[in-house]
């Protein structure tokens, strides 16, 4: 038998389902995994042992019973944004170092209910601000490929968890990049849904316009079993989309004939490192070996992405996170001396540099007499990124290109320097501003390092992109790596 | 576009956070190069463009039924909170 | 030098939704601390608003009503500040597209003249919690079960030129909102609170003065003194050669004073910014419609057919329709008595609201319901009591709680209207007093009172006093 670690979620679910090993045995072999790996790799800040056993002791009795759903008894990690009842909820921030969520977000409550184990909660960048995994209060990541590199971010934790097989799938967030970065870093599958496709329920804020929930996995297949069990719609998120969500792994072998793919120009030009782009060429080369047609498209505003993205997401963050003070949940200061030293001091302490930088860029470009300057200038922006992307989706049926500027880089090498970090966003952060979906698939290597494929469709078009994903595993073997210390 | 001290000193207490002697100058060093950084906004022509605060286009707010479905959890709620008193979260004294 | 008083008001009207604006927490008043603050209104990391469909229905009820336009797109912003009672560190409101816009009420002025009074907005926002003050060790308490219980900020013109002027608008929205059954309007529990924006000006000059804001006015004995109070303070400051500091005052009623706050927001910057977590309120033509057609007759429209149909003076009529439910008891009254609008509206305003008042109970719980009036009045119209009579039965209808013919049959109060029988009883006295008889046929007319007061006294006042005087003028004449 194939170690249970090296298999996908799609072929665990079919040895659970032909009982060649139970689900208490694959919790424990991820335990065993985490226990040995986790303290080098620092990206699982809890876990969850007892809870996860007594979980697949129950999805054991179901898949006997016969009453098993098809991700009955699956492992996987939640990134610890995800509120999680009962269990420690930190978010990456000594803000929420001693915070127990009471409730479930709807995305836990979901996969729990389709019978999915939760090993543990997943090191993050804290609040999801950053590119690294190194604004977290619980340390960084390091990056399973290179431990001395970063595993990118936010869901650093996630990636990392399952590029070194500790967890066979994670949940992932992101806000700018923070699922399909680190997947590029760490060589999986990453996948953000469509704005509204997954609810925020339960999801700690960062940046309510532009979050949203999905998978980092080994696979598209895997991506397309968990995100139908997380998707749809939620009563509790106004903003959650009230559309039925389609059966995403039944497309998935659709032949990709026809195919209009089109290249970002923008994305060819600013930054890109030259061996990634040769990489990703050769990509482009598969899928033009299927039948694609490549054609190349210019979204004319595309380069004003990331200055926008760095007015529209502080602002949302410097007032999503003004609820944490101290007073009803979270961290709180020793001996106040009146109410504003409360504040100061338990938000000051409680919150790492990264995240009050981000408050008081959102605090400023909000302040009277600057919010037409920056605040609704980027709203403004905002609309003709969108409408660029929308014109090129008359032409176009996916867009694609590079989902990072560079591999991994080194633990601390940017972390001084705030604009420098907010440019491994460059490629990711228009399809948050546009709402769209988007992933990153695996596409070999440079140095050793993974480099992503980035592919990004028109609104719900998430059936399609894990389509496009899965033929093009089909044709290569880069997902199938596997870092050498973790085999 | 650059910051003086006193603009950060004033958003930090506008965001209610202590910032401390030795973080001060880094903040205003960084804060500077980010708000330079997002002034190439005002490079774009805008003038005619409707602010976009939501990405999906047409999406309007779904009205709830006035219905209660909670019922007192306080108990549950409030063992996150650093001080409770006969169910009252305690600050320190507010002046008005 | 004459100074001429400028007042605009905004008033928050707590909509009586049985859940909170955005969430599903019970908005019932004085339940036990935080017993209703769920996971929405603590502002737990994670949570989501979702929007009440009764609020929106209110609002519009509302803005129907003050004839205003009900917008089909609003939008819900976050005014950002942090205070202990604001969970979330920002408050959900309206702000550059409220639900309501450009209303307007009448409001009666004491010379009888009427004046409109603009309503420039009125929008949908959260309650915030409280903070009680009684000492936990030097600490503040905060109950958040008010947070998140929908309000109706109604904002007006600074139309207003007097603390009457205010009040009147002030009873005029009070009454509506009641009306509509959108606010129970209880000041003492916080249901419908008032702020004034208060300046002066020089009586002819055209630009405002400065202006202060009055918070923490729950009363409207409080609001006009507190107006007052605030109107002389900057008449003297100005006459002093001070100049107003724009601020927000604190009215202390125990000492009938305004004063500044002290923990003044250095230069308030709320950074409203659309709520990312709320989407646009689209409200179609076919919802306002139905609203209206739910519309109740307004006071304003009930106060013109009463003075119309019934021919009640202006005052009356907005005397009458000043709650829903007085002028519910009196058209009962009328439907019951059938005609004699004014009888019955003297009745309501003067024996019944007397009683009402002084035993301090709502017309609802009236001790003399409408239908027992009406049974008293009919006696009056069919002439079996006088009226002075009738008040004594009220009276008693009062304290036992009995019909007026009950009363009237057992204390024997039917009214004498036999000729033959006041006949009797008028040469009976003349007999009796014949000096005083003679004296008023000499000339002395003021005795005619003597005589109907031997009347009335000798028949216990039961004497139909119409035909006491037609029989008396004939007799005395001789």
């Amino acid at each position: 038998m194939t170690e249970l670690h090296h298999q996908t979620l799609a072929e665990l679910a079919a040895g659970l389902r032909a009982r060649r090993f139970s689900s208490v045995e694959l919790a424990r072999h991820f335990l065993a995994r985490i226990e040995r790996s986790n303290p080098e790799l620092n990206a699982l800040v809890t876990v969850t042992a007892d809870q996860a056993l007594a979980a697949a002791a129950r999805a054991d009795e179901r898949i006997a019973s016969g009453s098993a759903g098809p991700l009955t008894g699956l492992p996987i990690v939640h990134k610890d944004i995800f509120c999680t009842d009962g269990v420690l909820t930190t978010c990456g921030s000594r803000m929420l170092s001693n915070f127990v969520a009471p409730y479930d977000a709807t995305v836990v409550e979901r996969l729990s209910q389709a019978g999915v184990i939760t090993l543990g909660k997943a090191n993050m960048d804290e609040f999801a601000m950053g590119s690294s995994n190194e604004t977290s209060w619980y340390g960084p990541v390091k990056n399973p490929w290179d431990l001395k590199k970063v595993p990118g971010g936010s869901s650093g934790g996630s990636a990392a968890a399952v590029a070194a097989r500790i967890a066979p799938a994670a949940t992932g967030t992101d806000t700018g990049g923070s699922i399909r970065q680190p997947a590029a870093l760490t060589s999986l599958t990453g996948i953000k849904p469509t704005y509204g496709r997954v609810s925020r329920y339960g999801m700690i804020a960062f940046a309510s316009s532009l979050d949203q929930a999905g998978t980092l996995t080994l696979t598209a297949e895997d991506s397309a079993m968990l995100l139908g069990a997380m998707a749809g719609f939620d009563p509790r998120d106004s903003t959650s989309v009230d559309a039925p969500v389609p059966d995403y792994v039944a497309t998935l072998d659709q032949p990709l004939a026809g195919l209009r793919i089109g290249l970002l120009k923008e994305f060819f030009e600013k930054g890109l490192d030259e061996a990634n782009g040769k990489l990703v060429r050769d990509a482009l080369k598969v899928f033009e070996a299927m039948g694609a047609k490549l054609v190349e498209v210019s979204l004319p505003n595309l380069p004003l992405s990331v200055p926008t993205y760095y007015v529209v997401a502080p602002a949302e963050c410097s007032s999503n996170l003004s609820r944490f003070d101290g007073v009803r949940f979270g961290y709180r200061c020793e001996n106040p001396v009146n109410l504003i030293d409360l504040y100061k001091r338990s938000r000051g302490e409680g919150f790492g540099a990264e995240v009050k930088r981000r408050i008081m860029t959102g605090t400023y470009v909000l302040s009277a007499g600057y919010y037409d300057a920056y605040y609704l200038q980027a709203q403004k922006i905002r609309r003709l990124i969108a409408d660029d992307f929308e014109a090129a989706f008359k032409e176009v049926d996916v867009l694609m290109g590079p989902t990072s500027p560079t591999t991994a880089f080194d633990i601390g090498a940017k972390v001084d320097d705030p604009i420098t970090m907010y440019l491994n966003d460059i490629y990711t952060i228009g399809a948050n501003l546009a709402g769209l979906p988007a992933m990153s698939i695996p596409c070999g290597f440079l140095g050793g390092l993974p480099v992503g494929l980035q592919v990004i469709g028109p609104h719900f078009a998430e059936g399609k992109l894990l389509n496009v994903a899965h033929r093009y595993q089909q044709e290569t073997q880069w997902h199938k790596e596997i870092p050498a210390n973790y085999k | 576009m650059s910051l003086t001290r006193k603009d950060v000193e004033n958003i930090a207490h506008l965001a209610r956070l202590a910032i401390t002697e030795d973080e001060m100058p880094v903040y205003v060093n960084n804060l500077s190069k980010i708000v330079s950084f997002v002034d190439e906004l005002n490079t774009a022509d805008t003038a005619a463009i409707e602010p976009m605060a939501h990405p999906l286009k047409g999406q309007v707010q779904r009205l709830r039924p006035d219905e209660i479905a909670d019922r007192d959890q306080h108990e549950k709620y409030q063992r996150n909170a650093a001080r409770v008193e006969a169910g009252l979260y305690l600050v320190p004294k507010v002046i008005e | 030098m004459p100074f001429e008083t400028v007042i605009g008001l905004e008033i928050h009207a707590q909509l009586a939704t049985k859940t909170k604006i955005f969430s599903t927490a019970s908005t019932a008043f004085g339940a036990a601390p935080n017993s209703q603050a769920n996971l929405v209104d603590l502002g737990y990391p994670g949570v989501l608003p979702v929007l009440n469909l009764e609020a929106v229905r209110m609002a519009a009820k509302f803005g129907l009503a003050i004839g205003a336009t009900v917008s089909q797109r609003s939008v819900f912003a976050r005014k950002n500040y942090f205070y202990p009672d604001l969970p979330k560190g920002y408050q959900i409101s309206q702000y550059e597209k409220p639900i309501v816009e450009k209303g307007r009420m009448d409001i009666l002025l004491e010379d009888g003249s009427v004046k409109t009074i603009g309503i420039t907005r009125a929008h949908l926002e959260e309650d915030a919690g409280k903070s009680l003050h009684e000492d936990f060790q030097g600490s503040s308490g905060i109950d958040l079960n008010r947070a998140g219980t929908p309000l109706l900020e109604i904002v007006s013109e600074p139309d207003m030129r007097s603390a009457k002027e205010a009040i009147a608008y002030l009873k005029k929205i009070h009454t509506l909102v009641r009306y509509l059954e959108i606010c129970d309007g209880n000041m003492q529990e916080g249901s419908f609170r008032c702020d004034a924006n208060v300046s002066v000006r020089p009586v002819g000059q055209e630009k405002f003065g400065t202006r202060c804001e009055i918070k923490n006015l729950n009363s409207f004995r409080f609001i006009e003194k507190a107006i007052n109070y605030e109107v002389a303070r900057q008449i003297e400051e100005i006459e002093a050669g001070r100049k107003i500091v724009q601020e927000t005052r604190l009215y202390d009623p125990d000492k009938g004073e305004t004063r500044a706050l002290r923990s003044k927001e250095e230069a308030n910057d709320y950074r409203y910014f659309p709520d990312p977590d709320l989407l646009p309120v689209v409200i179609e033509t076919a919802f306002i419609d139905t609203v209206r057609g739910t519309l109740p007759e307004l006071p304003d429209q009930k106060a013109a057919r009463y003075a119309e149909k019934f021919g009640l003076s202006a005052y009356d009529a907005s005397v009458l329709t000043a709650s829903r439910e007085m002028a519910d008891f009196y058209e009962a009254v009328l439907k019951e008595l059938g005609g004699n609008e004014k009888l019955a509206a003297n009745w309501v305003m003067g024996e019944l609201s007397g009683a009402l008042n002084k035993d301090s109970v709502e017309v609802t719980e009236s001790r003399v319901n409408a239908n027992r009036l009406a049974g008293l009045l009919k006696r009056i119209v069919d002439e079996t009591i006088s009226g002075k009579i009738a008040k004594e039965v009220f009276e008693q209808m009062w304290s036992e709680g009995a019909d007026a013919d009950a009363i009237i049959e057992a204390k024997g109060l039917k009214q004498i209207t036999d000729t033959s029988a006041i006949e009797k009883v008028i040469d009976d006295i003349m007999a009796a007093n014949p000096k005083q008889l003679a004296d008023y046929r000499s000339g002395k007319d003021k005795l005619f009172g003597f005589f109907v007061g031997q009347v009335m006294k000798s028949t216990g006042g039961k004497a139909n006093p119409g035909q006491v005087n037609d029989l008396l003028k004939a007799k005395l004449a001789g």
